[in-house]
């Protein structure tokens, strides 16, 4: 009796298969989609007196969009650009610019950074060292990136061990404002992103025939070309997918440039933590959330594009 | 063959470097737990104390982020493991077209900035609660609750990957045998599936209770008027310097190198065991 099987669930059993699938559509429906979807309408709705939501005045509108490029309605501020001037929210729009090709430097140096110790480790260290390696690599990212900002505040504050320590060693007569400067806070995210560049990059120079490398020395390759055009293009899905992972991670980053942030400088983040929690206009907040998803998006697909690689490589 | 000699000295040297790189700012921040100053640094040394760690346990606000934090850890936990489970024996069962639709939407999360799952949590969950006319203190509106939803969006796309490796060893033939000795299909999974299963729903249990109490960027926006560990030490490390916090640094890094060599010790010694098996 127990052979009659119910066709459906792909032999789950109909019990569990409903049990499982309840699951499922709940997390994808609950957690993923409708979250998404709620958050893109919210952006184009205004912000409304809960009395109003539902109500006449709760329609659509481009206005939350509007707000970003131009600023208030009647704001004196412009932009000038070969000589044209243009009405523009300078402040948002030099945030959010400053906050890419910030997360787009990060990238540049973790790559920098990590790709020598990464061939290192997989390519010259043995079985042992290679473990320990990663062992060692894994230790501080368990530490919260809270306290691994801290730890930077500590080394870099203007009273910090490095300015104090320069100063007594003579080196400098005054304190650098490394904080004011950003370079504590590119020093703090480049640090806390640092493993995952380091692990696709292995997954994919570990592979990586010690033969290849051989041959083109024999060859006549210096170390340099050997590299560019063997090494490199082995990894370039590991490449592809450590970059991602780690733009993807400083843009979205919130907790580093709340702690390491210059008093001025703020991140597009940071804006739209304060149309959440100061300045209450969440729609607003919402907006800016779905620029900062969509900017995402199109950066990975510009990866792709560039590297020839597709998204199950990158999501390795 | 000596150009080969420097440039493996010269390499040596950098992976050095990276390292100190890596450790000095924990070593220098757990140093500064112990130094008798007003201010978290290591210089200069004004001498050895432990009065930031007696500090650090009265302090009211931590202690109630921590319970908080862990609560929600446990939460997420039991929202995380089953979703990743059920997800990962159902995506065995799609063919591969419905198959890339569906591990394209449920990784997806794990590719999202923190922020972005935060706010549309708190957005999603505020207008189902405005519109059903829900009262405040219905779970629309707890922080508990959203946090919960928001942070296992993603963890439970951690918890199926980790299932889904698993699975791939999975021999189905087992499954089969049971059912033709007249097993029930919910027996198969508790007496077969749930048994193959059980290291990867440890580990999948671990992260997800690891990741959740050190997220941040999600929860900051779902907490609402709670606190956990991380919003609490977060507005402490951004509003002043304090060397409790420098106390809590060193207890956390104490307490991940003894996982780490527990885990080093007990993977090598499966490593011998099984080594000698075979």
């Amino acid at each position: 009796m127990n052979r009659l099987r119910l066709p459906t669930f792909g032999g789950l059993g109909a019990t569990v298969g409903i049990v499982f699938s309840l699951l499922a559509a709940f997390w994808i429906l609950m957690m993923i989609l409708l979250p998404v979807s709620y958050m893109a309408d919210f952006s184009f709705r205004y912000d409304l007196p809960p009395g109003k939501i539902g109500g006449p005045e709760d329609v659509h509108t481009l206005d939350n969009y509007r707000y970003l490029l131009f600023g208030p309605k009647g704001s004196p501020e412009t932009l000038s650009i070969l000589g044209f001037e243009f009405k523009a929210n300078v402040l948002h729009l030099n945030v959010f610019f400053k906050t890419i090709l910030a997360a787009v430097l990060v990238t540049i140096i973790d790559f920098c950074i990590c790709y020598p110790v990464t061939y290192y480790m997989a390519q010259k260290a043995g079985g042992g060292t290679a473990r320990l390696m990663a062992v060692c690599l894994i230790l501080p990212f368990w530490v919260n990136e809270i306290l691994r900002a801290f730890a930077f505040r500590i080394l870099l504050g203007t009273g910090g061990v490095v300015n104090t320590t320069l100063m007594d060693l003579g080196l400098l007569s005054e304190p650098i404002d490394f904080i004011r400067l950003d370079i504590a806070l590119y020093a703090g995210l480049s640090y806390a992103y640092i493993l995952l560049m380091i692990f696709p990059l292995y997954n994919a120079l570990e592979s990586l025939d010690r033969n290849q490398i051989e041959a083109a020395r024999d060859l006549g390759a210096p170390t340099w070309r050997i590299h560019w055009r063997v090494v490199m293009p082995h990894a370039k899905a590991g490449i592809a997918s450590g970059c991602t992972m780690v733009f993807m991670l400083a843009v979205g980053a919130l907790a580093m440039p709340q702690i390491l942030g210059g008093p001025s400088n703020l991140w597009f983040t940071q804006v739209i933590y304060d149309r959440f929690n100061t300045s209450l206009n969440w729609p607003l907040g919402a907006a800016y959330a779905f620029v900062l998803l969509t900017t995402c998006i199109l950066f990975v697909l510009l990866v792709m594009r560039l590297f020839r690689v597709n998204l199950g490589e990158i999501a390795k | 063959m000596s150009a080969a000699r420097i440039k493996n000295a010269m390499i040596g040297f950098y992976v050095l470097l990276f390292f100190a790189w890596l450790f000095g700012p924990l070593v220098i921040m757990s140093a500064s737990a112990f130094n008798a100053t007003d201010f978290p640094t290591v210089t200069p040394w004004r001498g050895f104390t432990t009065e930031w760690f007696v500090e650090l346990f009265s302090n009211r606000d931590i202690r109630e982020g921590a319970t908080t934090s862990l609560l929600i850890g446990l939460g997420v936990v039991l929202v995380s493991v089953p979703i990743g489970l059920a997800a990962a024996v159902l995506m065995t069962k799609l063919n591969s077209r419905a198959r890339s639709i569906y591990y394209a939407i449920v990784v997806s999360p794990v590719l999202m900035p923190g922020v972005i799952i935060g706010v549309s949590t708190k957005v999603f969950w505020d207008r189902l609660g405005t519109a059903t006319g829900a009262s405040f203190s219905s779970f629309f509106f707890d922080g508990y609750f959203l946090t919960v939803m928001g942070q296992a969006s993603f963890i439970s796309a951690y918890c199926m990957l980790i299932f889904l490796a698993r699975l791939q060893r999975f021999d189905r033939a087992q499954e089969e045998a049971a059912l033709d000795l007249g097993a029930s299909h919910v027996q198969v999974f508790l007496k077969i599936l749930v048994p193959f299963l059980r290291p990867a729903i440890f580990s999948a249990a671990v992260l997800a209770f690891l990741t959740s109490f050190e997220n941040y960027n999600t929860t900051v926006f779902t907490i609402l008027p709670e606190k956990t560990l991380t919003t609490v030490l977060a507005s402490k490390v951004r509003l002043g310097t304090d060397p409790s916090i420098s106390a809590l640094a060193f207890l956390i890094i104490a307490i991940t190198i003894l996982g780490a060599v527990a885990y080093e010790v007990k993977a090598r010694a499966e490593a011998r065991r099984t080594g000698a098996v075979g």
